[in-house]
Parts: structure tokens; C-alpha cells; sequence
């Protein structure tokens, strides 16, 4: 691997932002499976650490009104669209401040006040109701992009398929970005299909596709950018595959070992996206110091104050259990 | 039910209150196979196309999953859509997009996203075509929260009920027989809506009442004819849609009769019929009669035999001998 170095597009301001906001993602992650393993968190989680330079390097190229649906490790995503912190807190913890107002939980937070379109449950599932956005946005011509997120486990479902085809044939501003982080819960990628590139897929589809180092945000962010761009000005859709890794079990509980070997985890762990943007910033100029320290402290106060805001949020009402079906 | 004279086909019912909201809405988009300039297998979007395009008449190919994921997609960012899925059977590809993502999403998000889709298809059996292309499990969607579902007995509710159905805010799966495809009914031309959950009194009785839906409303009420000569007058209600429900005449002509019979073309077990029979029991326990009695298509898939179908599915026959045989016991009784 190459070394890194800033590009013309990345200042060192943008760089820090990105490593700002891919601590906030990772600080986040590990004080919910705090939460979650001293028994504060009700439901299921399933944690995005170690795959926060895809969600930041492909969110920092949107704006408010572009629309992102996620999937079933969707925290990162919806802080890298801006979802403030505090929200996404609340939702996991069933309050009535979060962004569902507690009716739906990890894999069911809606906040399409910031175009953040849903995780979702169902693996591949969102791919078609993205592509289905995107349709909307063409048809209603109004300059949105829409990006989805899915992991290895969906490009192996009718819903990648059949919904990637539509997007291509239709020409729609969308981007399918393909966190390969290896394994579909416990199955291995390459146990899964012959084919191991998802990016080459694009090509059955006639469509652009590019794989990039979902450990460098700023790569992620460089080959969004471009993907971005061709999605606004009506070139079509880009399947971008991200090869990145999740430190953590596919849930919280699943310790993660029984299908990979700790030196995988460690090797991997030695390009960890937050650490090497931490390192670039040191490198290109070492009085980036204190400005680094300053954001580990914002970020960790960013942090308490999304835990004390959403343990004292109320519940929601018991009879309030009706409200919103139709 | 207002008569202007003009007789039209089911079918064209349909392209009608198509025309009329497409022209109004223009943000709506409707998405299948075979919609474009075919017109639809059932000649069901006819002229369409010719009249709104490419854009607003998308034909996909043979992929009811992606498709109606994408009209849910699209929905929930803003675009009204109607998703056919020509044949209801082939809902079942897409069956996790209708379920688990457009009944669920306003509840999921509190209400901030809301997915006005309208899913479309025709069940029953027609022609036997087989047990690939006849099913009648519109009570599945009935019995999942966030969607609403409407069964058009004939031309006039169809339009009615489609263009309501047209400006719902949620998901509505309206689902048509194949078999009433061209049968043809008064229509008028002018925008009549008829409103979810307001069933139709088919035909007024006394001695008992009959519940049903879809192509055996036209069965029921051939029954009722038959049954007045042999001195029962049957009351015949059609709820045209099943969610919601129009419970209270239901109800009310239960009290009335003290009798209840549910013709239904889906399978008994866990059916529509049986939860009619359940809320017969739980509102109306003190006026029955007798036994409430449910008439369904028997419990197999629907046979390619034109002789084994007709076995299966309720016919006029077997209505008049079953409510005959009904109402004799509860006299004896009485």
C-alpha cells in the first residue's frame, strides 16, 4: 500500500474534520456496547467500529437534502449524514427523543429531516427502495443524489441484482457502495461466490464500478466524490466496493472468533482509518498537535452529552402504542 | 349507485381512474410489466402510455422484487407510484418489500415518512390457468398492519375505489379478479370516489345475511335470486375493502337477520371468512340464530382441471344448497 499523503482536494482542515467525525463514529459505537453489555440498551446492535473512513469519506461529499438508506450497521451512517449523536442515542434507548421516537431501534431509525433515509433489517433491501429514491429525484429533478450502503452479504441477493439493473438502465443519480468488510455474519465472502470483486460486478450491469481502500478516508472520500459528480450531473449510477473490516462480532454478543483468526483482526487493526488519519495530519505538519487534542476532547464531551441527553429522555407513552400504523 | 347509461368493462374502470388521477397528480408514476405500449395483460393500462409517456409508464422487465422495491423507494421520497404486479401470485417475489419495508415504514419512523404506493394485481381463478397464476391470499395483507387492501367487485367500485385509493397517504394494495376483467357495469364519467371502509348493501333481506368479496359477490347475488324463489330473502353486503372494515353494516345486518353466511374464494383455515365469523360472534353473540357458516374454496391448490377447479371454488349451486340447508335447521330449531 502506498503512503498516503493529502491530495489536491483534501486540505488539512478537511481532513481534520473527517478524523473528527470518524472519532465520533467510533466513540459512539464503543460507548453503546457499554451500554448494551451492562444491560442499558434493550434490542439488538450490530457495531460499525473499524469501518468509519467509508461512512465519513462518502458522506462528506453530500449535502443535507441527499438521501442516504443504510442497513442493519447503520449508526456510523446516520452520524456521517449528520444525525446529531444525541438522537441516534435516544433511538437505541427507546425514547421518545429519538429519531423514531422509540418505534423503531437500531435497525429502524428514520431522520429524513437530515436525508437520512432509514438502516434497515432486511439485508439488500434498501438497494431497490434507494434506487427507488433516486427515481423520484430524476423525475422531480431536483439535484438530490442518493447513496446507498449494504454490505458483502447483500450483493449476493435478488434485491442487489434486480435493483442495481433498474438504476443502470434507467440512468438514476445514485451511488451503491459496497462495504466489503469479508464476512455476511459468519460467512466468509469468498466461501460465498466465485467472484470476489464486487466492483467488477458493475460491469454486468454496464455501469461504472470501482474498488478503493475502505480504510483511507481519503480515498473513500476522492472516489465518492467522483461517483457523486457523475450521479448529479445525470451519467448514472457507480458501484464503489470499500474493502474495510469490522473490529467487532457481526452483533453485539457474537465475539467474532469462531470464523477469523485474531491475527486477521490485528492485521487489520493495523490499518485502523481513525489512527491513520490521526498520523497523516502528525505527518504532513506536527503542530496539527493541539488541534487534534482539542477534537478528542469535543468528540468525547459530544459523546457524555449524547448519553445524559437520552437517558433522561421520557419513554413514550404506553397508549401512544397505536399512534403512526397508517 | 348513480346510473348515467355508459357501460364500460372492469378493466377500463380501472385505466379511467388512472387517467383521471394521473392527469390530476402529475407526480404519479406508474411502474410494471407490460404497462408501457402493450396496455397491460388485462388490457388493464390501455391508451396510458400513448398519453403520459415513458416516465410516468415504466416497464421493467420480469423483476417484481426490484420493481416494487423501487416504487416503494420512490414513494417514500415523494412520488406517488402504483406498482403492478400483473398477476398477484407474482407479489409473492416481492413480498418482503411490501411487508417489511412500505407497511412498516410510518410506523418505523414515527410517522415522518409515509409511502403512498398502490400495489396492484388480480387474483382468482380464471380459465384455469393453474396453480401458479390463481391464488387468493389478499388476506395475508389484510393481516399485516400498515397496509390497506380493496377488493373491487365490479366496474363502478373499482373506479371509485382506485381513485381513492390514489390519494391515500400510506400503502394500499388493491387487488382485482382476473375473471372480472371484462365484465362490463355502469360507469359514470364524472370523479366519483367511493371511500375506504364504506361497504355496499348488494341487495336488501330478512331471513339472513351474505358476506362477499370480490368475483362471489356476483355468485352471492345469483344465490340471492335463486334462494327468493324458495321463499328465503337473503341480504347481501359487499365490504369492498377488508382494511379497513366497515364494520358496523356489517354488523347491523347480522342483527338484523340473526344469520350469517361468508362466501369466500380464499381457503377457509385462517381466512378473511373466519375472522367475519369471529366478529359475527364477538358483536352480534346474543342475535344469532344458528351457526355461523362460512362457503370457501376447498383447501388445495387451485387444479388444472376444469372439473377438479369447479369442485374447489364456491359455486351458485353449492351457496343455494348450503343456506337452504342453513336456514331449514335453524327453523327447526326455532
Amino acid at each position: 500500500m502506498p503512503e498516503r499523503v493529502l491530495t489536491e482536494h483534501i486540505s488539512q482542515e478537511l481532513l481534520l474534520q473527517y478524523y473528527k467525525k470518524m472519532l465520533e463514529l467510533r466513540l459512539f459505537e464503543l460507548k453503546v456496547q457499554e451500554l448494551y453489555r451492562n444491560a442499558r440498551l434493550p434490542g439488538f446492535v450490530h457495531l460499525y467500529v473499524g469501518e468509519e473512513a467509508v461512512g465519513v469519506g462518502v458522506c462528506s461529499n453530500l449535502r443535507t437534502q441527499d438521501l442516504v438508506f443504510s442497513t442493519h450497521r447503520g449508526h456510523g451512517h446516520a452520524l456521517a449524514k449528520g444525525v446529531p449523536a444525541k438522537i441516534v442515542l435516544a433511538e437505541l434507548w427507546g425514547k421518545t427523543t429519538g429519531s423514531s421516537g422509540g418505534r423503531g431501534g437500531s435497525m429502524h431509525m428514520y431522520a429524513p429531516e437530515y436525508g437520512f433515509m432509514g438502516t434497515n433489517g432486511i439485508v439488500g433491501a434498501p438497494i431497490p427502495l434507494a434506487t427507488g429514491a433516486a427515481l423520484s429525484a430524476k423525475l422531480r429533478k431536483n439535484g438530490q443524489v442518493v447513496v446507498c450502503f449494504f454490505g458483502d452479504g447483500a450483493v449476493n441477493s435478488g434485491s442487489f441484482h434486480e435493483a442495481v439493473n433498474l438504476g443502470s438502465v434507467w440512468n438514476l443519480p445514485v451511488v451503491y457502495v459496497c462495504e466489503n468488510n469479508l464476512y455476511a455474519t459468519e460467512m466468509a465472502f469468498l466461501r460465498a461466490t466465485k467472484n470476489t470483486s464486487v466492483a467488477s460486478r458493475a460491469a454486468a450491469y454496464g455501469m461504472a464500478g470501482v474498488e478503493v481502500d475502505g480504510q483511507d478516508v481519503i480515498a473513500v472520500h476522492e472516489a465518492a466524490h467522483t461517483a457523486i459528480n457523475r450521479a448529479r450531473v445525470g451519467d448514472g449510477p457507480t458501484l464503489i466496493e470499500c474493502k474495510t473490516y469490522r473490529y467487532v462480532g457481526h452483533h453485539e454478543g457474537d465475539p467474532g472468533t469462531d470464523y477469523r483468526t485474531r491475527e486477521e483482526v490485528q492485521q487489520w487493526k493495523q490499518r485502523d482509518p481513525v489512527k491513520l488519519a490521526h498520523k497523516l495530519l502528525l505527518d504532513s505538519d506536527p503542530a496539527n498537535q493541539a488541534q487534534l487534542q482539542a477534537a478528542d476532547q469535543e468528540v468525547e464531551q459530544l459523546i457524555d452529552q449524547a448519553v445524559e441527553f437520552a437517558e433522561n429522555s421520557p419513554e413514550p407513552p404506553a397508549n401512544s402504542v397505536n399512534d403512526h400504523v397508517f | 349507485m348513480s346510473n348515467q347509461g355508459r357501460i364500460i368493462t372492469y378493466a377500463d374502470a380501472g385505466v379511467e381512474a388512472l387517467r383521471e388521477e394521473m392527469a390530476k397528480d402529475d407526480s404519479i408514476v406508474y411502474i410494471g410489466q407490460g404497462i408501457g405500449p402493450r396496455g397491460g395483460n388485462f388490457r388493464q393500462t390501455r391508451g396510458l402510455w400513448k398519453q403520459f409517456g415513458d416516465d410516468r409508464l415504466r416497464d421493467t422487465g420480469i423483476c417484481e422484487l426490484g420493481a416494487t422495491g423501487v416504487a416503494i423507494g420512490a414513494a417514500m421520497a415523494g412520488t406517488r407510484t402504483v406498482v403492478d404486479e400483473v398477476f398477484l401470485d407474482f407479489a409473492l417475489e416481492a413480498i418482503t418489500q411490501i411487508v417489511q419495508q412500505a407497511a412498516n415504514i410510518s410506523y418505523m419512523s414515527n410517522g415522518k415518512i409515509k409511502a403512498p404506493v398502490l400495489i396492484r394485481g388480480a387474483m382468482g381463478a380464471v380459465r384455469n390457468a393453474g396453480a401458479h397464476h390463481s391464488h387468493t391470499f389478499y388476506n395475508w395483507f389484510a393481516n399485516t398492519p400498515g397496509l390497506k387492501v380493496v377488493l373491487p367487485s365490479n366496474p363502478y367500485d373499482l373506479k371509485g375505489l382506485f381513485k381513492s385509493s390514489l390519494r391515500e397517504p400510506g400503502p394500499v394494495v388493491l387487488i382485482e379478479h382476473k375473471s372480472l376483467y371484462n365484465t362490463k357495469g355502469d360507469v359514470p364519467e364524472d370523479g366519483y370516489l367511493i371511500p375506504l371502509g364504506d361497504a355496499r348493501i348488494v341487495r336488501e333481506g330478512k331471513d339472513l345475511t351474505i358476506i362477499a368479496m370480490s368475483r362471489m359477490v356476483d355468485l352471492a347475488a345469483k344465490a340471492a335470486v335463486e334462494l327468493e324463489q324458495k321463499g328465503i330473502s337473503a341480504e347481501v353486503i359487499d365490504p369492498r375493502t377488508i382494511v379497513p372494515l366497515d364494520r358496523k353494516k356489517i354488523t347491523d345486518s347480522i342483527k338484523k337477520t340473526g344469520k350469517l353466511v361468508v362466501i369466500d374464494e380464499s381457503p377457509s383455515f385462517c381466512s378473511f371468512a373466519g375472522e367475519l365469523l369471529a366478529i359475527a360472534v364477538e358483536d352480534c353473540f346474543h342475535e344469532l340464530q344458528v351457526t355461523p357458516k362460512r362457503i370457501c374454496s376447498l383447501p388445495v391448490p387451485n387444479p388444472f382441471s376444469p372439473v377438479l377447479e369447479n369442485q374447489m371454488i364456491p359455486s351458485v349451486d353449492r351457496i343455494v344448497d348450503e343456506v337452504e340447508e342453513m336456514v331449514s335447521k335453524s327453523r327447526r330449531h326455532s
